[in-house]
């Protein structure tokens, strides 16, 4: 038997008229990392929202660590997140920019008061996990730079030592040399922490750094799913293919 | 870390207006402090010549009592602006409370309490205050606290449209996520960092008050006798302003000068929360002398560009030189900071505010671009397509007016001629339905069609020089592969020289015929042949270092691609939305 932590089945979210998951079914193990690719519109952030129920499903299951999200209700949901942690896309948004570094992670242990004195200890440990110093803790925001900012993004995800971690296009907005960095600091905290992980992004080739199994998205539905070597190795889907195909490192790009 | 350089914390823009009014205010907070202690007996003590007009020792009259209007003015100014300060306080404390209780309302409550507030707001200020005043009485207390609840709906608008918009932000959505309660939420997130147009709307607001108070003493609801401000010294002088006119210019030009002080200060706050609005314009001048040109110039020359941030003198770009041959693709690739985009720029001739470029040679073929060149060269010898084709369309107009004009005004083509070109054109870069686009709004097109659109019209004049800047980025990579092939034919059939601008190496080097890349403002390596180029064979570390850190994906046994039609046709197919 393996250790199934996510488990969704039969997801449909509609906003008004318009269908954005068709029907979506994912499931990812303990210590593995899912990841989900998609083109714009593919409705892969709105799955990502539809498991911290962010977004409400019109029907379908979405089990996160031994919670049915869709019918949870506030309270069952308020723990949840706690144990199920969202790392945001922009790091120029995701700190607030009044706040200490130290004061930002404080209040992800202790909503409520976030006391920095109290868990100065922890705090310390975590931003030096993610390659920053523990001094850097009485700092604001504006004085890190992009991909400083998304190692605290990160840390702040993980602080809690949170059962699953969903990243929405964590490393979009930030330059290949620092991206490279990041995705670095995700395998190497991927091997220290056994982290399970939902990786998002539109990037197929990021994707296949951090993942074990790969989820495509096309249009609302899932045109194809299963372990990461496989969906690399033998497409079977065109959709897959032509995204594949449309990677400027693939063999199959051209412009004719 | 190796990270790129922290972005600095955006400086202060201190400017004329702001400090103009931060003087006068602290001339009228002085004269307000000082006044009452050496004047309240000039101005308030009975006898001597009653009713003079501007005599010396008298300069702006006295009173029917006898007392000294210069004295009188200047001793109310005290009053005058703790009253003022007193009812904005009353509205910045009430009118946030307000606004910062309705964001935290239940959805129903909140939206009944916005339409209660917009409602507020749109009932004139004096209006209100006059009727709390009727219901309170006359007294200087009662104006404060009218003229406070009037301008309270203005702070609530204001804060609860910022905390609407704050709200939106990741930091608050994330803090949401685990679970900060909701006042912490307002207090912490939401309410700090609403500082700025708060500190602009508290100026303004003081500057209404003044006026207002003024008002309500000027018609007897303000102070009372014997006390005074501004406002009843402005009555009692036009009561006499056939007698002894000299009385009315105290009071007057004392809230004329605290007004506008208060709107100085208002104003150059705002322009200095946001310093793009007081910008230099960008300047290009030309620095040295070279010989001229060979005989067959290249479409570009560019030697010797630097570019400044004007203010602080810093190097953005620094001698930068390059040439493109007609039909060739140049690549320039670099991060964030790199100054490739400000190359491109300068290049367009399109150097932003606040900077300042020059170059030793700059040419268009035999055109000199560092002297004067007709607007209608630049723009039918240079075709320009940016990143994102949503804000560099005009939404409010159709494709065909948009597009047209250029080829209407620049070219002299007339209407219906335009029209053919811009057809052909949309039909080069495989738009479907060519003729129907230029009856349509930018907003009816997906993003790539824009970009598709955008190159069309860049190419429709048929420019020596086409300059794109990341002009895949913001599209899918599907799309980015369609968009990149149509550049590509476009320049081989057409001749079309390229400047390509791009963060990613694995797009230039799939694309371009030779590739400059920059680092901090500099070339740092200038490749040949971009397709051979490795991690291996790059001359500069950090060449290679941005290819090694361009993730590729890694593909061993590959499966056919699909026979017959694009991607697009079968997508068509398959999934029917």
């Amino acid at each position: 038997m393996s250790d199934t932590i996510v488990n969704v089945t039969g997801l449909n979210v509609s906003f008004g008229p318009v269908h954005v998951l068709k029907d979506v079914s994912a499931r990812l193990d303990r210590s593995e990392t899912l990841g989900v690719v998609g083109e714009s519109g593919s409705g892969k952030s709105t799955l990502a929202k539809a498991m911290v129920g962010l977004v409400k499903a019109s029907s379908g299951e979405v089990w996160v660590d031994g919670l049915e999200v869709v019918e949870a209700s506030r309270r069952e949901l308020a723990h949840y997140h706690r144990r199920v942690q969202m790392i945001p896309q922009d790091p120029f948004s995701s700190l607030s920019p009044r706040q200490t570094i130290g004061q930002t992670l404080a209040e992800a242990i202790d909503p409520g008061r976030a006391r920095v004195g109290r868990h100065q200890d922890r705090i310390a440990e975590w931003l030096e996990r993610v390659g920053l110093e523990p001094g850097m803790m009485h700092r604001y925001p504006h004085e890190f730079s992009g991909g400083q900012r998304q190692r605290i993004a990160i840390a702040r995800g993980l602080i809690l030592e949170p059962s699953v971690v969903i990243a929405d296009e964590i490393t979009s907005a930030l330059d290949v040399s620092v991206q490279a960095q990041i995705l670095e600091l995700l395998a190497e905290l991927r091997q220290s922490l056994g982290l399970t992980m939902v990786f998002i992004s539109h990037n197929l080739a990021v994707v296949q750094r951090v993942s074990d199994q790969v989820l495509v998205l096309y249009r609302g539905q899932v045109v194809e799913a299963g372990p990461a070597e496989r969906i690399y190795q033998a497409p079977q889907h065109w959709y897959t293919r032509a995204l594949l195909d449309a990677d400027p490192g693939s063999p199959g790009f051209t412009l004719d | 870390m190796a990270d790129a350089t922290p972005d600095t914390k955006r400086r202060f823009a201190w400017n004329g207006t702001l400090i103009c009014g931060l003087v006068m205010g602290a001339i009228i907070l002085l004269t307000g402090l000082i006044a009452p202690f050496f004047l309240t007996e000039p101005a308030t003590a009975l006898g001597g010549g009653s009713s003079l007009g501007s005599v010396p020792g008298h300069p702006l009259g006295t009173d029917s009592l006898g007392r000294d209007m210069l004295a009188r003015t200047l001793v109310a100014t005290r009053l005058t602006v703790v009253m003022a300060l007193g009812a904005t306080a009353i509205a910045g404390a009430a009118g946030i409370a307000l606004g910062i209780a309705v964001w935290l309302a239940p959805r129903k409550v909140r939206e009944l309490g916005l339409r209660g507030i917009e409602f507020a707001v749109s009932y004139p200020t004096l209006l209100v205050a006059i009727m709390v005043a009727a219901i309170l009485g006359k007294g200087t207390v009662t104006v404060v606290i009218a003229i406070g609840v009037a301008n309270t709906a203005g702070f609530a608008r204001l804060t609860a449209n910022l905390a609407a918009g704050l709200s939106q932000r990741d930091y608050v959505t994330t803090a949401r996520l685990i679970g900060v309660p909701r006042v912490r939420l307002a207090t912490r997130h939401i309410l700090p960092n609403m500082a700025e147009p708060m500190l602009i709307l508290v100026a303004q607001a003081f500057a209404g008050a003044l006026v207002e108070i003024s008002g309500l003493s000027f018609v007897g609801l303000g102070s009372q006798s014997p006390s005074f401000d501004y406002g009843t010294l402005l009555r009692d002088a036009l009561g006499k302003l056939m007698i002894n006119p000299v009385l009315v210019v105290g009071p007057a030009m004392a809230l004329v000068f605290a007004s506008l002080a208060a709107l100085f200060i208002g104003d150059g706050l705002a322009a200095a929360a946001n310093p793009r609005s007081i910008g230099k314009r960008g300047r290009l001048r030309r620095v040295g002398q070279v010989p001229d040109a060979a005989s067959e110039p290249p479409v570009l020359t560019a030697t010797g560009v630097t570019v400044r941030h004007a203010a602080t003198g810093r190097v953005l770009v620094e001698d930068v030189s390059f040439e493109i041959a007609r039909g060739e693709i140049l690549g320039i690739v670099g991060e964030s900071g790199s100054g490739k985009s400000l190359t491109a720029a300068v290049v367009s001739r399109l150097v932003p505010e606040g900077i300042e470029a020059e170059a030793t040679r700059l040419a268009l073929g035999r055109t000199d671009l560092l002297g004067r060149v007709s607007q209608r060269e630049l723009a039918t010898r240079i075709g320009l397509v940016y990143q994102d084709p949503g804000t560099s369309l005009n939404p409010a107009l159709t494709l065909g007016s948009q597009f047209g004009d250029v080829l209407t005004h620049h070219r002299g083509l007339s209407r219906k001629q335009a029209r053919q070109v811009l057809v052909d054109g949309f039909a080069a870069v495989l738009l479907p339905d060519p003729a129907g686009r230029l009856r349509q709004h930018p907003h009816e097109l997906s993003g790539g069609m824009k970009q598709r659109a955008m190159i069309a019209s860049a190419m429709s004049t048929q420019p020596d020089l086409l300059i794109a800047d990341e002009p895949t980025t913001a599209l899918d990579v599907t799309v980015q592969r369609e968009v990149l092939a149509i550049i590509k034919r476009l320049n081989r059939q057409a001749g079309t020289a390229v400047l390509f601008i791009s963060h990613d190496i694995g797009v230039v080097r799939r694309l371009c015929d030779r590739v400059l890349v920059m680092r901090e403002g500099r070339v740092v390596e200038r490749i040949a042949d971009p397709a051979a180029m490795t991690p291996d064979n790059v001359t500069h570390p950090y060449t290679a270092q941005l290819l090694a850190a361009t993730p590729t994906v890694a593909i061993g046994g590959r499966a056919a691609a699909p026979a017959g039609g694009t991607a697009a046709a079968q997508a068509a197919a398959e999934v029917a939305p």
